[in-house]
Parts: structure tokens; sequence; C-alpha cells
């Protein structure tokens, strides 16, 4: 989240789409009926179904799934047309007015530097035109064909509301309606909050459908203020600290990335990682890149990582693909090239796509280790459970072994939240039987394989042999410990300007300006510096003071970066330094300093007729309405059907889908024809469960006990499905027998002319626990992934359903 | 009776006598607010925990309603109804439904058992089980057809509005646990009140027959409903639009019980007349050697 959660109450208007907030985040949804009580917001809901959370939205709008870029491309062009943008904002806050290569262009669904041969894009034209001095050119008067406004136009203008409603099946009326709910809070005081989860990043194109969305909130100029931004609600208390502190595959901790095997030197690596401003007197912050790296390594490293040998640059992995993600994983495991595999809290049997595929992936493994507190499908793949798990338990050699792990409520540590709030949470159970935690654990088995390496050597021991290992208790380093190390301390003895010593060498640091690039300070994540400080343990702080009401609470655990609450918050203000919006004001500046009641997302003494840009992590120091080359299908948002799609891309037939789309030739040949499977399959989650977990908990399967599909009236109609019937469902991969739910709440839309109906899988029931056996939605389900982040698409792909004899076993 | 005062209690079933009545306990209610009711089920998650009940796991029968309808260890369910408005859009109604606690109770006036359904001064309706018969009377006698008889005790559940809790200042569990504040608790004047300003707001969103729903055939209603459509309360999984006490329990209340009383008391007169005048019935000696007989063909056998 750009916000918090409690700052969506400031909203006028509610977006959902691309989520189910209300049914996936119940607690913090209170906030979104605060808005609608307090100030008198709108809420509107856009989704393939008429969820919980529409039943109390004030608008709900249908789309077919998979076509969010086309309704959102087309509420751009509706903004634009209308002019219903905020002038100042986008002219001054963003890229709107920078000059891009001549090069650049877009023709049939693909932009400028394709190449079929290698499947790939150069994206060398996708950039600025540089001037002379090395700044990119601009024009604030749009005057110039090629400034990003005047091409954003130009793309956005074929998505007519016409085009809108025959690609997304949504009806033009209520379309419009829309559009003019996104245009209401072009008004500088007026903000438009999104709330989205996995219903826009389960895609092909999940990225671009966000990015969609964030130039929507630019044109409004609803990014940095109060009650608006774009807000990823995470669907796991923690899973924002996992993206923080680096458990991506191609991720350091803090967003720092890893480097390829086209960078063997260090110097190589910081070559492309200089973030050198691109236009006269931004802050481009991440030009203190090599502070962060460095102290990241000293951190990990410790006293084995010198200027001599480039901060241990040597011992980091570099990566010879883009990432080793999750789905090349299994495709690597499938095809014999991974045989070991510790899965630690994540359940891919049930919760990673094509079933049958990680089935036999992990057959095909010689040991599998998981760590979880509960018994997972993953760990009991190798069990006959008749249709729902077929697998011969005599000819899978896999050697399985399972280490019960503590859950959250019986250790403390700290969890992130959606809103980047870090927050201490205090152990309140021992944990039964012989579960250990997830850190003594790793620390047992680190230990063991440093002794080994120690002992006999190996091709490559020093990453391991000279890993920092600090403890007070090398067996079981406690998680203050921890956090200590990930917030970071310094090496010397800081002093003040008076000479005065501040913080004395191995002192805890208080913020990542602290970091220093020479090898005298260490942190382990340097967003994550200002957690445990010198004053004590911050994320354990409970002051839910809250100035002026406006949902921050700065004194309440610790926000990254730096405590700030509303990200990009400098452009809440206008070009003098005085709020958008007086009556939610975030910060102001008071002729000398930037002050309010949320830290300053800036130079906190930089005046703002210096003109710098409010985007400070950004080279050009405002933001991306034009993404430059950091997309790798394309600067601006594209439609592209699903991978599996009931309909070719209206736009651009040959190019249907998202070239650039993470597909294995395996797989591809695992897709589905329409005429096989002619309906739309969706996946979700039921309020009444999280995820896989909560089934083997007994009231949550008293209160969901059984898998089932919801069908539309129409279609139930048309098969001769009953209520509560029994039914087959199936895809080129699988096929589940469960219940029909026949509903109003999903009806059929017209696509292009044609009839397109929808199904609805629930995901939550598998083999193991309290509520009865299911198949799992994810037996369908392709094995595709987003062209930026290679998240499966479980929002979009075809199915097939028929009425059933009944229940098998 | 002494617990009628330590228990501010003001009607006891099958029971007459005044109570005591000098104490002042405000009624109270829980406001149920419909129209920001996510029909997430904490609410029945939280009886669940709170009263240490466990429902038994049932099936998926073709809507979220799980429980499928009230039990005696469900004291509270979702009820979920897809309706199409008259513009022709999809309106997905959840109520929570449960104890409505009438301040006119139909369950208390149909019970026979002495002190088996109490009414306390705040307004709350409450089973006490060991007094329960498990006739079944109180769930001819509801309006709203909630209590529920356990088929292993035999005894006759139902939400108690957590009477525990609320003698000790707590709110019930459901309301605790709300997520966005759909259910309320307190006064009933202040929650009249709130439901006043909740029925404004979704006029203005243009539901124009929003209203409350605390309806006086039974007196009003310790439980009320926030109603987008308070002129069809029926829409919500058949909330009575009119809900009152089934004449049976008038016939047997009002009418059967002193007629019945009459003709006990009746009998009991004539069998002393008939004491008095013709004297008790005594053994006579033919019916000594009429016994004998029978006896005897008996040991033959």
């Amino acid at each position: 989240m750009t916000n918090t959660w409690q700052d969506i109450k400031n909203a006028d208007v509610v977006l959902v789409m691309g989520g189910n907030a209300a049914e996936a985040h119940p607690c913090g949804f209170k906030w979104v009926i605060e808005a609608k009580i307090h100030n008198h917001a709108k809420l509107v809901v856009v989704d393939p179904r008429f969820t919980r959370t529409a039943s109390v939205a004030d608008y709900y709008v249908p789309i077919r799934p998979g076509t969010d870029i086309a309704f959102l491309s087309g509420a751009m062009r509706y903004l634009l047309e209308k002019d219903a943008i905020q002038h100042d904002y986008v002219r001054t806050y963003t890229n709107a007015a920078l000059i891009v290569k001549e090069g650049f262009g877009f023709d049939e669904g693909l932009f400028s530097g394709y190449s079929a041969e290698k499947k790939d894009y150069d994206r060398s034209s996708w950039d600025y035109e540089l001037g002379d001095d090395g700044f990119a050119k601009a024009d604030p008067s749009f005057q110039h064909p090629r400034c990003v406004l005047n091409l954003l136009k130009q793309h956005v203008s074929r998505y007519t509301p016409e085009v809108v409603e025959r690609i997304c099946g949504t009806p033009r009326d209520k379309f419009l309606m829309v559009c003019d709910l996104f245009a209401s809070t072009a008004a500088p005081d007026k903000a438009l909050t999104s709330l989205f989860a996995l219903g826009w990043t389960q895609h092909s194109v999940g990225s671009q459908n966000i990015r969609s969305m964030a130039m929507v909130q630019l044109l409004l100029g609803n990014i940095g203020v109060a009650g608006g931004g774009m807000n990823a609600l995470r669907g796991h208390s923690n899973i924002q600290g996992l993206t923080d502190v680096g458990l991506l595959s191609n991720a350091m901790p803090g967003y720092l990335t890893l480097p390829k095997d086209s960078e063997p030197r260090f110097a190589d690596y910081m070559k492309t990682r200089q973030f050198k401003p691109l236009r006269a007197g931004e802050v481009s912050y991440w030009q203190n890149y090599r502070k962060f790296f460095v102290s990241l390594q000293k951190s990990v490293y410790g006293a084995a990582a010198t200027a001599d040998n480039d901060w241990a640059y040597d011992w980091l992995p570099k990566l010879d693909v883009p990432n080793y993600d999750i789905l090349r994983a299994f495709e690597m495991m499938n095809s014999g090239q991974i045989n070991g595999y510790i899965c630690q809290g994540f359940n891919p049997l049930q919760a990673f796509p094509n079933k049958q595929k990680i089935r036999t992936a992990l057959g095909k493994l010689k040991w599998l280790a998981v760590m979880d507190p509960l018994e997972t499908e993953t760990a009991c793949f190798w069990q006959n459970h008749g249709a729902k798990n077929p697998s011969d338990p005599s000819k899978i050699q896999t050697e399985v072994f399972m280490l019960p792990t503590t859950s959250f409520a019986e250790e403390d540590g700290s969890l992130t939240n959606s809103a980047r709030w870090v927050q201490w949470h205090w152990k309140a159970a021992d944990a039964p039987g012989e579960a250990r935690s997830d850190i003594a654990i790793m620390a047992g088995l680190f230990r063991r394989i440093q002794a080994m390496y120690r002992k006999d050597g190996g091709a490559f021991p020093d990453p391991i042999l000279n890993l920092s290992w600090d403890y007070l208790d090398d067996a079981h380093p406690t998680p203050e410990e921890l956090a200590k190390e990930i917030n970071g301390r310094t090496l010397t003895d800081w002093k003040d300007a008076a000479g005065a010593t501040v913080l004395k060498a191995g002192q805890l640091l208080d913020g990542f300006a602290q970091l220093r690039d020479d090898g005298t300070t260490t942190s382990g994540c340097w967003i994550y510096t200002g957690v445990w400080t010198e004053r004590g343990n911050i994320m354990g702080r409970r002051d839910a003071f809250d100035p002026r009401d406006q949902g921050l609470a700065p004194n309440w655990a610790f926000a990254w970066p730096a405590n700030r609450r509303v990200l990009y918050n400098r452009a809440s203000a206008d070009l003098e330094g005085k709020p958008w919006n007086p009556n939610k004001p975030l910060i102001a500046w008071n002729g000398t300093k930037w002050e309010g009641i949320d830290v300053p997302d800036f130079v906190p003494t930089s005046d703002p007729k210096a003109g710098v840009g409010p985007f400070i992590m950004q080279a050009e120091g405002v933001a991306r309405l034009f993404a430059r080359d950091q997309m790798r299908e394309g600067p601006f948002p594209e439609h592209y059907e699903p991978l599996e799609s009931p309909v070719l891309n209206l736009l651009h037939p040959t190019v249907s889908s998202n070239p650039m789309a993470r597909v294995f030739d395996f797989d591809r040949a695992q897709f589905g024809k329409v005429a096989d499977f002619p309906y739309v399959g969706t996946t979700y989650r039921l309020t009444e469960h999280f995820h896989y977990w909560t089934k083997h908990g007994l009231m949550n399967a008293i209160l969901q006990p059984e898998e089932f599909a919801e069908v539309g009236e129409a279609l139930a109609k048309e098969k001769g499905i009953g209520q509560g019937d029994w039914i087959k469902l199936s895809s080129k991969r699988g096929e589940v027998i469960c219940k029909a739910y026949v509903t109003k709440r999903l009806k059929p839309m017209m696509v292009d002319g044609k009839p397109c109906h929808v199904i609805g899988l629930p995901l939550h029931w598998g083999f193991t626990g309290a509520a009865l056996k299911g198949f799992g939605a994810n037996t369908l389900t392709p094995f595709v992934g987003d062209a930026n982040t290679e998240t499966p698409e479980f929002k979009a792909f075809l199915v097939n359903v028929e009425k059933a004899p009944g229940p098998v076993a | 009776m002494t617990d009628l005062q330590s228990l501010d209690i003001t009607r006891r079933s099958a029971t007459t006598g005044t109570p005591p009545d000098i104490r002042h306990q405000p009624a109270v209610a829980k406001l149920i607010d419909v129209s920001r009711c996510i029909g997430c089920k904490a609410c029945q998650s939280a009886c669940m925990e709170w009263n240490d009940l466990r429902p038994e796991m049932e099936t998926f029968e073709g809507s979220y309603d799980n429980p499928s309808d009230l039990n005696p260890a469900a004291w509270t369910v979702m009820r979920f109804t897809e309706w199409e408005n008259e513009a022709g859009n999809l309106e997905w109604l959840i109520r929570k439904d449960g104890c409505m606690h009438c301040s006119d109770p139909g369950c208390l006036k149909a019970c026979p058992s002495p002190g088996a359904i109490v009414q306390y001064a705040n307004g709350i309706v409450d089973f006490i089980s060991e007094n329960c018969i498990g006739c079944g009377y109180c769930v001819k006698g509801c309006p709203f057809n909630i209590p529920r008889i356990s088929q292993e005790d035999h005894r006759a559940y139902k939400c108690t509005l957590c009477s525990d809790r609320v003698s000790v200042g707590l709110e019930p569990a459901c309301v605790k646990t709300c997520p966005t504040g759909a259910i309320l608790f307190g006064a009933k004047e202040d929650m009249t009140a709130w439901a006043q300003e909740r029925i404004v707001d979704l006029k203005e969103r243009g539901f124009a027959n929003a209203g409350l729903y605390d309806p006086p055939e039974v007196g009003g209603t310790h439980v009320m409903y926030v109603l987008h459509h308070a002129d069809r309360p029926s829409l919500y999984a058949g909330l009575p639009d009119k809900p009152r006490i089934d004449p049976l329990v008038w016939l047997w209340k009002g009418m059967f019980k002193p007629i019945a009383l009459a003709g006990l008391g009746f009998a009991a007169i004539a069998g002393f007349v008939h004491w008095v005048v013709a004297g008790p019935n005594e053994v006579q000696p033919e019916d000594e050697v009429h016994g004998r007989e029978i006896l005897d063909h008996k040991d033959e056998k």
C-alpha cells in the first residue's frame, strides 16, 4: 500500500477492482465502511462476480476476467478526452511532458524492438530523448508529438466505450458511470483509493493491470494524497515482509537485485546501478544504492567483506536466467534438473497451478523436506486419496521429511502488514510436540552444512564458511538478535558537528540515512533501518495517537521507509508546497522546511521553488506514465487476452496474448481450446477460510465445509444443472467433481456479441484437514506466469462443465 | 424466588407473582445494520467460541448458509438471499439470524415449566436449561422460529444475547468480533437514535424505504435491524413482515388454561362430593373370591 489501512476512510471514492476486500480482508474493510459512513464515500466494485464486497457497494459493475487493462485504458481515454485530469499534477509530477525517443512505436500488438526469433524485446527504444546535457528533454506545453502525454493519448485512443464493451462485456452505461466517478476525483481536494489484490496480480498481464490503475491515479492526482493511492491488500499477514527482506528469487533484502552472470565484477554490477538523475537537480535516491549494498554485505559477511574483496561480491550467486521463480523451479523438478527441495511455509501442491504437474514433479525428487506447522498436502503428496490425489506410493521414491514448526502465535517476531507497518508480536503459547521455530531449524541446518564444508572442503566453500554468525547461542539465534541485525549498526564511533559522540561503535543505527559505502555500517535490509534502535524496539510501539485523526498513527510500530505512512506525500502539496486538499493535509512547506503529520517523502529543506520532483526514487523525479524499459512487455499497458481465452484479441488477433508471458513449452501443449472448454474459469477465496490452512480448524470447516463451484443461473439452465447438483469441471489439465452453487451473482456477459459464461471456483479444499476432502481449484489452472513477476494466471482460464452422476471417492 | 431480585428478572415462565421493581435497568438492544454487514460469519465463529458450541459439520447445499439452519449448537446463522430489485440490479441481502429478544416474548408466554424462560429487566430473554422440560412449546410460541430442541438432552436452546457477558458489563461476543461494526450493542434508546442516522444515509444512497425493524407486534425487540427495504422485511430470508405470537398460545394462556384449570378443580370437587356422599371405595367379599379364582387358574397353567 502507498497509504495506510486507516487512511482509506479519507477517500471520496473507493474502487475495489482486482480484489474482493470485504471477503478477503474483512478486518481492514472496516475502513471502507468508515469512508462510506463518515466521509460519504461511494464504493464501486468492478468484478466478474457479484461478491460480498459488492453486497455493500453503491455500484456493482461486471467485467470479463482478464480484461482490466482494456477497461482502465478506456477510462484513461475518457479522462483525457473529457480533460478530467488534475493538470498541474500531471504536468509537474508525472513524466507526461518528457519526450520519448524517435524509434519508439507500437504496431499490431507489439512495441518497437520485438524479435520474433528471440521472442523478446530489445527495449532500448523505450526511453526518453536525452539532450546534450544528458538530461531528458521535456515539453511542458505538450506540443511535441512524442511527449509522453501525446503518446499516451494516441495509445489509449483505440479503447472507446464501444471497444471496452466488446472486450470486457461491461455494459457501456456502467463503464461510463465508473469513468464519471473516477473523473469526480480529478478535483485537487478529492481522492479515490484503489484497493486491489490477487484479482489483478494473478494474470499473465498482472503487473500491467496494476500499472494501468496507477496511471489513472496519476492522471487524477490521487497518488501521495490522503484517501488516495494504490493499495495492494496483501494476502498473508507477512507477505509484505517476505518481499521486503528479499525472499524473491532475483532479489536481495530491501529490493536490491541479485547480480547477473553478465556482471562478473562488482564494477560491472554497479555500472547499471548508478541511478544518475535524468533531470537537473533531481534527488534520484537510488544513487545511494552502493551504501545499501555494502552495508548489506557487511551484515552478511562481517569482517570478511572488505574493500579489497569488493565487499565479498564474488560470493553472491549470479543469475544465468532472469530469475528462478517457483514456476521455473517446478519446471526444473519436472524435467529432473532439481532433485532436492526444502519447502518452508508453502504448500505448492495446493497453491501452484496444474496440480498434476506439481504432483509429478514432487514425485521425481530424491528428497523433500517440508517445514510447516500443519500436515500439508505437499508433505503428503505421495499418498493415494483416490481421484482427489491419485498417487501410487509404490512408484514414488522421494524421501519426505516433515519438520514441524512453530506458528506465529508460538514465537516472538515481526509481521509486516500491507501498509508496510513492521509490527512486533509476542509469543502467546508454547508449540505442541516436537515443533521448533523456523530459525532453529535453519540454524541447525546451517551449522551442520558449515561443519561439513569445514571438514571436507568443497567446490566453493567461501560463502558458507565466511557467513557472519554472531549470536549468543549459535544454535538458536533469537528474533531480537535478528531484528537488530536487520536494523544495522555502526562499526565506528559517530560524532556530531560539535565532536560529541552520538553513537558508539557497535550501537544500533537510527535510519538508513546513516548508512555508508565504506564498510563502517551494517544493515540487513536498508528499508528496515529504524526498526530497533538504541531507543529500543520501535516495532513494539503501541501508541494509537493519531494527529488530525487521519489514520496515520505515527507512533504505532514502524512503517518503512523511515516511519513514513504515506509514500510520495510530497505530491499531496501543490507546486508552492500548499496541500491540494486543505482539509486533509499530510505535509506542507512552512517557508523553511517541510512539516506536517507525516514524515516528508522528500528532502525536508528542499524549497518548492527549486522545482525538485516529488517522486524522489525515480531518476527523473516524476512518476511514470511511460515506464521506460522497466516492464518486460511494454512501456504502456496493452490489452492482451489470457493465455487461455474464449476469444481472440479484438485489437490485434495475431498477437492475442502477452508475448512476454512466462510459458514453458511443456505447458503450452496443455492449453485447452475454446471448442472443448467453452467457459471462463476463475478462482478465489472465501471469507470463511484462509488459503489451505484453516480447513484444518473445525470451526472454519463448520462454516464452509465442502468444495463447490459457482455457476450462473443461465448456464445452469442450459446444462440442466440444479441447485446443489454434482458437476464435473474440466480443463485440459484435469477434472474437479464438486457441488454446484447455482447463483444469480454470475451472469453471462456479452463479449463482442456472444455470451460469455464465467464459472467460479473457491480454492480452499484439499485432502488433509478437518473439512470434507476436495480436489483443489489448481487441478484446473494453467501453468502460466505474469511477464514481470511470474505470478500464475489463476484468474482466467478455460473450463467445461457438465452434470456429474455423483461424488467420487 | 430470591433470584428475581439478584438477577433482575422481571418475568418468569409459568409463574405468577410480582417481581421486585425498584432497581433501575435501562433496556439494552443489539442493532444489526444489514447495510454494512459483509456476511463474513465472524459473529457465528465468536458465538461458537464464547459459548463453547460446535455444531455438526454439514455439507454444501447450494448457498453460503452454513450451518444451514439454527440448531441447538448454532445460535446464530447468516442467511444469504439473492434478490433482483425492480431496477433489475442484484442485491445480496445478508441477515444474521437469531433470537430477537422480544419485549413480549412468545416463548416465555407459551412455556409451561416454571422458570424455564425468564426475561431480565434489561430486556434479554434467557432460557434456564435446568428448568426446561423439552416440551417444545417455546418453539410454537416464537414468532421468529428461533428455539431448537436438542435431541441429546431434550432441552431448548437459543441465543442468550450473551447475558453472562452483558451482566458483567461486556458486549455480546458477536458484537465484539464484528469487523465492520455492523453489529452494535448499547441502550436501546441509543441504538434507535443511531439507527435513524444510518437510515438518513441509506435514503441518500437511494434506499427510499430504509428503516428500523423493531416490530411493535411483539412489543418491540431487543435485537433490531437496519434494513434497506424496511417495507419488506420478508425479503431478508423470511424475516416476518408482521411477527405475531401464534393464536394457539393465546388460546392456551388466555382461554384454555383457565378452562383446563377449572376442569381440574371441578374433578377434585366432584371426587370429594362423591366421597362424602357415596363413601370411600372399598374391597367387597365377592371381589376377594373372584381374585382367588384368577390366581388358581394361573397356577394350573
